[in-house]
């Protein structure tokens, strides 16, 4: 479904991608993991168009994601966001039914707000937050808003970017878990940026690692214990000592 | 001698390069115009915040303005016998200048920086990538509403400020310079021309665009961080400042210069 080849992205002299190939297939979990400033965030935007590779082709379905008709393209996406993103201007539910609210998904603004009390049933929330800001709410309240905003519109593609980042463990069980429910109940294709291994072993079917702007190892997440592979090794124990560089 | 030169060289560049950026960035805001979808909720909250809020302030420096002008008028007069000519400079000079200059200054403190300050958070805290892939346009969502927002409310704001402006003066020339009130009003709605007043809108209406442009533009293109909110905020503020004053150089010389 997803297909990057041969995908690269610099940054002034930094280069963060040197050609990354990665396939995920319709209704695969896929995650990917990698120590923090390895491109895993610039991976998925380079998928949503948010940035341009340099070079090297991503493709969705076959067509060419720079091709592909704009708003056609990304109604097919869902994404959650690091920090949420939610706008802090509008209200909880108009943050969650915002693409039912203008442009071709538009619907009535009743149904919107019906569809949207759902979606937030559907991640824990009750409608008593529906008409509150997003600044009145926990950081974990925040992460299940932006869930319920990412599957709003039921997508067909869904990423989630680092999910469960700063929250607490309690709370990460309960994201990793509304994540791996709404994939296998939407049938959605998702994939998962997180350096977290709880979240890893919870979300994926399978497992990408991405170091020094290439795919280093990917393979079913059963396999993540016996890759062999030194660097999965020593990022999967979170070892210090190892071919990863570390600053100490 | 050389390095002198290279410096001025470096900087002409970089002054030209950022004005066609801000020229580009103008451009692509005057296509979404025409270019459906359109937000009205948004250009009605912009319409209050650019409009509505800016009232009181505007309100305020043109009152103190108008009444420091007459009494700087009469002051000045005194010394050739001219005290006379205080209601007339005082219209003339909140019309033509003042007013538009004023508020197009305090729009530019209160919007610009305000538009500037959002729209940068808005950036470093992705919603503007959120945007993106909830299928809006940035552009359109944010920028489109708050530069036609400024278009349409400053010249409002500038004729409320002449106004106002005048009023300060009519208080300070009827209640402490002892002008009749009657003859006041008389000689002001008199002295002023259909071009004063047309003059001073036009000023509005380009001042509004130049202050909500930069507040956008240098929001859009802030750096991460606190540090890059905080420039991109002084940086709107200093350039529809200078665009503003620049601005109506030009179009003072465009309407009385002849």
């Amino acid at each position: 479904m997803i297909t990057l080849s041969a995908v690269e992205k610099t940054f002034g002299t930094n280069a963060v991608l040197r050609g990354v190939d990665l396939h995920v297939p319709r209704g695969e979990s896929m995650v990917v993991i990698g120590g923090s400033g390895t491109g895993k965030s610039v991976l998925i935007k380079c998928i949503l168009g948010l940035v341009t590779p340099d070079s090297g082709v991503i493709t969705v379905d076959g067509v060419d994601v720079t091709k592909a008709p704009r708003d056609a393209f990304l109604a097919r996406f869902g994404m959650l966001f690091q920090g949420g993103a939610l706008f802090d201007s509008l209200p909880v539910w108009q943050n969650v039914a915002f693409r039912l609210l203008r442009g071709s998904l538009k619907r009535p603004r009743d149904e919107a707000r019906e569809i949207a009390l759902e979606k937030l049933r559907r991640v824990g929330l009750g409608p008593e937050v529906a008409d509150r800001l997003p600044a009145e709410l926990s950081g974990g309240m925040q992460k299940r808003v932006s869930l319920a905003r990412a599957i709003a519109a039921e997508p067909e593609i869904i990423f989630f970017d680092e999910p469960t980042t700063g929250l607490d463990p309690i709370m990460s069980g309960v994201i990793n878990d509304l994540i791996r429910e709404i994939v296998t109940e939407m049938g959605a294709t998702a994939i998962t940026i997180t350096h977290d291994m709880t979240s890893v072993r919870a979300i994926a079917d399978k497992v990408a690692m991405l170091h020094k702007g290439k795919i280093r190892w990917t393979g079913p997440v059963t396999d993540l214990d016996s890759s062999r592979d030194p660097y999965v090794d020593q990022f999967v124990h979170g070892r210090a000592e190892g071919p990863i560089e570390t600053l100490r | 001698m050389t390095r002198f030169l290279a410096a001025i060289g470096r900087f002409v560049f970089e002054a030209l390069g950022s004005l066609g950026r801000v020229a580009l960035f103008a451009v692509e805001t005057v296509t979404h115009l025409v270019r459906p979808p359109f937000y009205p909720r948004e250009l009605g909250i912009a319409l209050l915040q650019v409009g509505f809020f800016s009232l009181p302030v505007v309100g305020l420096t043109a009152l103190f303005t108008g009444g420091a002008l007459a009494l700087q008028i009469y002051a000045g007069g005194a010394r050739f016998s001219a005290e006379a000519v205080v209601p007339q400079i005082v219209a003339i000079g909140m019309v033509r200048e003042l007013g538009p200059v004023l508020v197009g200054l305090m729009i530019a403190a209160r919007v610009t920086s305000s538009i500037a300050a959002e729209i940068a958070t808005m950036k470093v805290t992705e919603q503007i990538d959120a945007l993106v892939t909830l299928s809006t346009h940035p552009m359109k969502y944010l920028t489109l509403p708050r530069v036609l927002a400024g278009l349409i409310v400053m010249p409002i704001l500038v004729g409320v400020g002449d106004v106002i402006g005048i009023l300060g003066g009519y208080i300070v020339g009827t209640q402490s310079l002892g002008f009749n009130p009657a003859t006041y009003l008389k000689n002001t709605a008199d002295f002023l021309e259909p071009l004063d007043i047309i003059s001073s809108l036009t000023k509005g209406a380009v001042f509004g665009v130049i202050a909500t442009l930069m507040g956008c533009y240098y929001g859009m293109h802030s750096d991460r961080g606190a540090m890059g909110v905080g420039r991109a905020t002084k940086g709107s503020v200093v350039a529809a400042a200078i665009l503003i004053l620049a601005a109506n150089f030009l179009l003072t010389q465009g309407f009385f210069a002849a």
